[in-house]
């Protein structure tokens, strides 16, 4: 089963399995994983997913797709970087294996 | 629970199941006013989850009543508009002349523009600084209040701390504050619910005072540094520097921030403190565990539910719920509804304050428009439940709500409680 590193903004670790098939949202929530609020449970309306691709796993994962709704919602959401992303959007794969993503500071 | 009081006529249980479908009407203020209105949603959802009533109260329009259907609605601006030139986001279509443009009428990309511009006022680094004015504002109003004696909730606290955080966020003279209230008050209050706003010419001639006081002050801010209040960042917000000259989305855009930060945090104020009364078991767990409070806070506004609808009008045919929405409907998406759906929320008819996902409810909105000052209601109320654990062992509500006649405000106009020693 793929494994996913979650880091919290304090630094704080958690490797988690996360099953091919669930997003890393809800490899998050199914595992308490704090940080990570997705108060619309997954539907790319809130924005409170707010994750960071780790550099080394950005190409894997990809970009937001330009003018997408994950686009729209993220644009809102604070101190976005470019490897931003809407951890509802990422579907668990088995090439994710080992993926790296860091919470921000706050959800909004 | 939520039994409805069949004395006011309104239907009742048994009268409810009998209506023809499409007679059922939820637009009528009465039933949020009488706290009526469940069984006609449970029918709804049951029956006819998207639900067309023709010419009723507030003209014809499409009730939607389930959590993923209403998901569905804000998802979609590019189906759903919210622009105010097609009626806005109230199933009230005011005549054209009194229909003032904001951002939360408008659709994307303009809408986008102009929300990014306000809602730095409300992200994560400003609510860390506000967090202690708003804890000191709170011990203070807190302790001012009289000991074994009734006294009215809302206008004690709720009314108080709001409008205080309304001048705040608007840097408005704190002398002043109270007009702030009166305005947002009149800028929602229903023409028919007998109060002082009973034509849409009046409403405008009273929000027209808050025009002129906000001109001033953009005035002042505009030709000073930037700063961190609504009227500085509007007046130097690349999208909104020229709000001022276009009264009419300036007056709008100026009664959302007003009525979007105020009655809302004010009914959940009101409305999380007889939720809690009215459910001691929930209450004493509490006072029991107030690690508690972060879950307690979003269950009040699941609970109390704010807002009760919010309207949109379709500009492409679309499906629905197995209906066909054309062109021109209005479609109403009852918020109120959507936090009782079953198949979205477990057990939704219980108040429960220890819930996995307390966050999983309709009452700000989903969708580019989801409110932006959701966690800065949330801090305060936060604020406000720590405080009060704080102090006291127990608030004693003395009688049920009063309740306004409003179809959009789930408001509270009294609450009277008392504090023992």
């Amino acid at each position: 089963m793929p494994k996913i590193t979650y880091i919290e903004f304090d630094g704080t670790e958690h490797l988690v399995d996360v099953p091919v098939g669930r997003s890393v949202m809800q490899g998050a929530f199914d595992n308490n994983i704090p940080g990570i609020d997705a108060d619309c449970g997954g539907e790319c309306a809130c924005a409170t997913c707010h994750v960071y691709v780790d550099p080394a796993w950005f190409e894997m994962v990809g970009s937001v797709p330009a003018e997408s709704t994950e686009a729209s919602m993220l644009s809102f959401a604070a101190v976005t970087e470019p490897n931003s992303r809407l951890a509802c959007q990422i579907p668990v794969t088995r090439e994710l294996d080992g993926l790296v993503v860091r919470m921000p500071e706050d959800q909004h | 629970m939520n039994a409805p009081r069949t004395e006011t006529g309104l239907g009742g249980e048994r009268g409810v199941a009998t209506i023809p479908l499409e007679e059922i009407d939820v637009s009528d203020p009465r039933l949020y006013q009488e706290d009526v209105y469940f069984p006609y949603f449970e029918r709804l959802r049951r029956e006819a989850p998207v639900h067309y009533r023709k010419d009723g109260m507030y003209g014809s329009f499409w009730s939607v009543t389930k959590f993923k259907d209403i998901m569905q609605v804000e998802t979609h601006p590019e189906i759903y508009s919210s622009e105010a030139k097609l009626g806005g986001i109230s199933i009230t279509d005011r005549p054209m002349a009194y229909r003032r443009p904001s951002f939360i009428s408008t659709d994307p990309p303009r809408h986008d523009e102009q929300r990014k511009v306000v809602s730095p006022i409300v992200g994560p680094g400003n609510l860390k600084n506000m967090a202690g004015i708003i804890r000191e504002r709170t011990a203070r109003v807190l302790d001012g209040l009289p000991r074994n004696e009734p006294f009215d909730w809302v206008s004690q606290v709720s009314i108080e701390l709001t409008t205080l955080m309304l001048a705040t966020l608007f840097d408005f003279p704190l002398e002043d504050r109270h007009k702030l209230t009166y305005w947002s008050d009149c800028a929602t209050a229903d023409v028919n619910a007998g109060g002082v706003v009973d034509s849409e010419q009046k409403r405008l001639e009273i929000l027209s005072e808050a025009l002129e006081a906000f001109t001033g002050l953009w005035h002042e801010r505009k030709n000073a540094e930037p700063g961190y209040d609504l009227i500085s960042m509007l007046a130097h917000g690349e999208a909104t520097k020229d709000l001022v000259d276009n009264p009419s989305e300036f007056l709008g855009n100026l009664t959302l921030l007003i009525v979007g930060g105020n009655d809302t945090t004010r009914n959940s104020m009101s409305g999380g403190l007889w939720a809690l009364a009215s459910h001691p078991g929930e209450y004493r767990k509490l006072r029991e565990n107030p690690g508690l409070v972060p879950s307690l806070v979003p269950e009040i506004v699941r609970w109390v539910s704010p807002i009760i609808h919010m309207r949109r009008t379709c500009i492409q045919d679309s499906e629905l719920g197995g209906q066909t929405i054309r062109k021109g409907d209005k479609v109403v998406m009852w918020y109120v509804s959507g936090n009782r759906d079953e198949e979205s929320v477990e057990r939704p008819d219980e108040f429960l304050i220890d819930r996995k996902r307390p966050r999983h409810h309709m009452s700000f909105g989903f969708g580019v428009h989801r409110c932006v000052g959701n966690r800065l209601a949330e801090l305060q109320l936060q604020i406000l439940w720590e405080e009060i654990l704080a102090r006291y062992p127990v608030i004693e509500v003395l009688d049920a709500p009063e309740r306004i006649y409003s179809n959009f405000i789930h408001g509270i106009r009294s609450l009277p409680v008392e504090i023992p020693t």
